[in-house]
């Protein structure tokens, strides 16, 4: 496309604003209020983790993969632990199993609460950045208590789950969702009653139904066009195939559409925890792995895959039979989300809407970058 | 749009007249979780230095470092952990690899300084406020595997099998459970240092924990000849400090050695590869061809020096041939092994006993000698009725049905006296010819010298253990005797030692008995040294005292194994015969 340089003005949006999502930037080229073009820029956060993991022990990967994206630790476990089981040939206790879907849905629940919270902060709604990331606090007290650790948690380890959950942990769980639940109507008042956020998110960013599969949209992206994809049912993990629940859809594809998405999976994730605290069975929570240093994983290729916040989220691990991977290929949403739609969004999008856009396709780079 | 959602986002308002969430840090402070990841703490006495947590830690944070609080001594490396928290990613897989458990992490997160090196520090060793807290993140029980896993299952015979044959009790790791056995190894090295050889472990394990099980072979030979008779009855120093022994159960390293050597009909043909260096026309005349003049007489004609070994038996293997019963240490394994010696060029010269004279002529035509004769005597139990016919040493009796394959029978029921390994041995034979067998010991089961798995195994063929029991006297009863004996009570040793039993005064039993075996110690016996030579030796307890090369200081004399100072077992004077060839080597290539 040909620009016209006395009409157009190149615009450096990040990697250090406050509206992009995480480490990143777009490269803007801005007629008046208009984009139109947008070139993704990322690799701020490269830190090489898949060429990284195929230097050390199996096990060693286990507290790095979690740091592949931030706010969602979790599923990076979970991928890399199903992969490697799958490749070695693991029974994971069915106590794990439900353990895991319990941290799984914990951590979507905050991750939600925090990028609902941000859609409001892009448009200037301060007040429920806060309390979203007030609110996922909570959740965070309760991983912290699991786990050890506020975000990386390092808690789905190969073989199963790291620890038990401490005595009397459901209960406090419970007291944690009520507080959520009680303090939601709050803020669907603050946002989706709000005539600024319907006013600023209504009719705008709008994903076209025929996208969804010519760029491989996944999660809220192609939910909020009506397509009930979600992984947890269509290809089941865990203990997913045993739960009772809907996938949460809406039509529209804009940006509204795409936060009452991620509204409804807020309540469908505290739905789906209070069937798991019901229903996780007693038993051991991890089996006895071999001597780590050790470790030599039967040679052979899996692709492993969980829906994560964002959609599917997979992990392809290699394994050539040593004591190291292959290869481990991560294959996270944000790629598609973040650079592919994201740059075809841009393109006649006012420029107060950009990070407005932007998080509400829940971009996360690091997962980009890897 | 409607008129409620203007008015409706101003309801935020009602928030600000709620308690907040927030924590008024630092008037209100916020510990964190009693699982929490935060700094390190480390128990320096349970920690024993193995490294295991510098291994795992995938950020290079921890740093095995000396410190001035803890030495070196066997089974503790004397290192400990340095961690540095510019590196540390407070994954706690250090804490939850710790073989002894020694590591935490507390739920301390806070900690401000202006000097960066402050934030490395040897935890435990360096003072911090959260030294004494039992909250935060600790090794658990249930995942313990982290650390090792379980030990193989060994199969053996079953018991009531076993007193009917002398065939071996220990049946060998198949190759799966040996290959898995070995890839338990941490490779923390803490072995290497408790076995008096010194022997290569973590690099045999991993050689067969990889199936390179002829590399394993090479490897025992680097500094053990007698590898595959280790591999069945070595007293394992080395499993005795394993760092999963702390929290589970040691690497099954004697078995290990076993199996790998067992893969092999021929180690002669294993070891063919092993060049001898060119002649050096120097020669070496080694006394006894048990484990200490063996390993001696290997490395010295490997080094190219003329070796010639003079054992007054007909086979190579010393007490380990004829004192071990062959449910432990078959002859023919011994065969196997001396296959090798005689490939090294060693020169066998069995049925050939050193007196006196034939010393002195040693002495004269070879550059060095080298005595290794072993305990030849038997301690007696200085009790009435010791001379008796009927009874007898132990060790004649093990002597007997090992070396003329005597397996005559020894009565209905046997008394053997003692607690030791000797005691066990012949009380087990005893029971495999046929006889009911009461074993007498002084002190209590917990302090008998022989190995647990001995102890265990003979109780499991019926053997009776009569502890506490002090021998008074063996009376001649028609063509019976008569084992006469006190009860002893134990009594606490002031300095801190073993308790010592004291006879019970007027407490008297009898048992009536075919034979008698006394298994109370061995002697040395240095009769068929010269008195001049003897007279330069300097001697303790009767045993030849040596220096660290194992020279006498009589001039060309060494000596090692059991006739000197020191522990009594194979794998000891395999050592010696390592030390003496350096000291040898010192002499004749200067
Ligand atoms: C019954 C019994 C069971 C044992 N079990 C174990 C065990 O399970 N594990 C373990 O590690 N250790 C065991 N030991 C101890 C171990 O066998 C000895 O410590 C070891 O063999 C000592 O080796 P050495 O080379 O010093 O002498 P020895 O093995 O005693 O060999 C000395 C050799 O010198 C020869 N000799 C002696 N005097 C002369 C002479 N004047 N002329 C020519 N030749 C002579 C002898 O015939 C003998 O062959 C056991 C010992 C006994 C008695
Ligand atoms: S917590 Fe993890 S990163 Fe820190 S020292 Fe231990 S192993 Fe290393």
């Amino acid at each position: 496309m040909r620009t016209d340089p006395q009409k157009t003005v190149r615009l450096f949006f990040g990697p250090q604003h406050p509206g992009v999502t995480g480490n990143m930037s777009v490269e803007l080229w801005v007629e008046g209020d208009e984009v139109t073009k947008g070139i993704s820029r990322v690799g701020y956060l490269h830190r090489g983790f898949e060429k990284l993991m195929e230097r050390r022990l199996w096990i060693q990967n286990f507290p790095l993969v979690c740091r592949m994206c931030v706010p969602e630790t979790d599923v990076n476990e979970a991928c890399y632990a199903e992969a490697l089981e799958l490749l070695a040939g693991i029974d994971v206790p069915v106590r794990a199993r439900w353990l895991r879907a319990l941290v799984l849905e914990l951590a979507r629940l905050g991750v939600n609460l925090m990028s609902l919270g941000g859609q409001g902060g892009t448009i200037g709604l301060g007040t429920a950045a806060q309390w979203g990331i007030t609110y996922r606090d909570f959740v965070l007290d309760l991983l912290e208590e699991l786990s050890g650790g506020r975000i990386y948690h390092m808690f789905i380890l190969p073989g199963g789950v790291r620890r038990d959950i401490p005595s009397g942990f459901f209960s406090r769980v419970e007291t944690v969702l009520e507080t959520i639940e009680e303090r939601l109507p709050e803020f669907d008042r603050l946002l989706f009653d709000n005539a600024v956020f319907q006013t600023r998110t209504q009719g705008i960013g709008v994903i076209r139904p025929e996208w969804v599969d010519e760029l491989g949209l996944v999660g809220p992206m192609a939910r909020a066009c009506g397509f009930a994809r979600d992984v947890r049912q269509d290809d089941a993990y865990e203990i997913y195939d045993q739960l009772a629940f809907d996938v949460v859809t809406e039509t529209g594809g804009d940006i509204f559409a795409r936060a009452l998405v991620r509204r409804r999976d807020i309540a469908l994730s505290i739905d789906l925890i209070r069937q798991i605290m019901k229903r996780t069975p007693d038993g051991p929570v991890a089996v006895q792995l071999p001597n780590l240093t050790r470790w030599r994983i039967p040679a052979g290729e899996v692709y492993a895959k969980v829906e994560s916040s964002r959609g599917e989220y997979g992990y392809y691990v290699v394994s050539d039979g040593g004591l190291r991977p292959r290869r481990v290929h991560v294959r996270g949403p944000s790629y598609v989300h973040g650079v592919t739609l994201l740059e075809r969004m841009l393109v006649g999008t006012n420029i107060a809407d950009v990070s407005n856009l932007m998080v509400s396709l829940t971009i996360c780079p690091p997962e980009i970058d890897r | 749009m409607k008129f409620t959602n203007i008015i409706s986002p101003f309801l935020a308002w009602g928030r600000a007249a709620k308690k907040a969430d927030t924590v008024a840090f630092p008037s209100a402070d916020r510990p964190g979780a009693p699982r929490y990841r935060g700094f390190h703490i480390n128990d320096l006495e349970k920690c024993i230095g193995c490294g295991r947590c510098e291994e795992i830690c995938q950020n290079a944070a921890l740093d095995m470092t000396p410190t001035p609080l803890t030495q070196f001594k066997e089974g503790d490396t004397g290192l400990r952990p340095r961690v540095d928290y510019g590196r540390c990613c407070w994954c706690a897989l250090c804490v939850d690899v710790c073989s002894t458990g020694s590591l935490g992490m507390t739920n301390e997160y806070l900690w401000s300084s202006v000097d960066a090196d402050e934030f490395i520090y040897t935890p435990g060793l360096e003072a911090k406020p959260w030294d004494d807290s039992s909250r935060g993140y600790r090794q658990a029980q249930d995942i313990l595997g982290w650390a090792g896993g379980a030990r193989r299952e060994m199969p053996v015979l079953p018991p009531d099998e076993r007193i009917k044959t002398f065939d071996e009790v220990v049946m060998g790791f198949i190759e799966e459970d040996a290959v898995a056995e070995a890839a338990r190894c941490i490779q923390c090295g803490l072995c290497v240092s408790a076995c008096p050889a010194h022997m290569h472990i973590p690099e045999y394990l991993l050689a067969i924990a990889e199936r390179r099980f002829r590399d394993a072979v090479e490897i025992f030979y680097q500094n053990n000849p007698l590898p595959e008779m280790c591999g069945k009855v070595c007293t394992r120093r080395c499993e005795m400090v394993c760092a999963l022994g702390h929290q589970g159960e040691p690497i099954a390293i004697r078995w290990l050695k076993r199996f790998a050597t067992e893969r092999f009909d021929s180690l002669a043909e294993v070891m063919r590869m092993w060049e001898r260096k060119a002649p050096t026309g120097k020669q070496v005349a080694v006394i006894g061809a048990g484990p200490a003049g063996l390993t001696a007489a290997y490395y010295l004609a490997l080094a190219g020096h003329d070796v010639e070994v003079f054992d007054a038996d007909r086979k190579g293997g010393g007490v380990t041939r004829s004192g071990i019963p062959m449910y432990r240490l078959p002859d023919q394994s011994l065969d196997k092994q001396m296959e090798v010696f005689k490939n090294a060029g060693v020169t066998l010269r069995f049925g050939q006993t050193i007196d006196q004279s034939r010393f002195v002529s040693l002495c004269s035509d070879f550059d060095a000698v080298f005595i290794a004769v072993g305990l030849t005597g038997a301690l007696r139990l200085r009790i009435e009725g010791e001379d008796l016919g009927g009874v007898e040493s132990a060790l004649d009796l093990l002597a007997r049905v090992n070396l003329e394959d005597d397996a005559s029978p020894v009565g209905e029921r046997v008394v053997v006296i003692g607690g030791g390994n000797v005691a066990m041995d012949a009380s087990r034979v005893a029971r495999r010819l046929g006889a009911q067998v009461v074993l007498s010991y002084r002190r209590r089961v917990q302090d008998m010298p022989a190995d647990d798995e001995e102890i265990e195994e003979a109780k499991e063929e019926g053997i009776e253990f009569r502890t506490q029991t002090i021998p008074l006297r063996i009376e001649s009863r028609g063509s019976k005797l008569l084992y006469l004996y006190g009860n002893a009570e134990m009594i606490p040793d002031q300095k801190g030692g073993r308790p010592r039993p004291r006879l019970m005064e007027g407490t008297e039993h009898e048992l009536e008995v075919d034979r008698v075996f006394v298994a109370v110690g061995q002697a040395p016996d240095l009769g068929f040294l010269p008195k001049e030579i003897s007279d330069q030796l300097k001697v303790d307890w009767g045993k030849i005292v040596v220096d660290a090369d194992q020279f006498t200081g009589v001039p060309g004399i060494f000596a090692g194994g059991d006739i000197t100072p020191g522990r009594d077992d194979a794998i000891s004077a395999i050592a010696d015969g390592l030390r003496a060839v350096r000291g040898i080597r010192r002499l004749l290539e200067g």
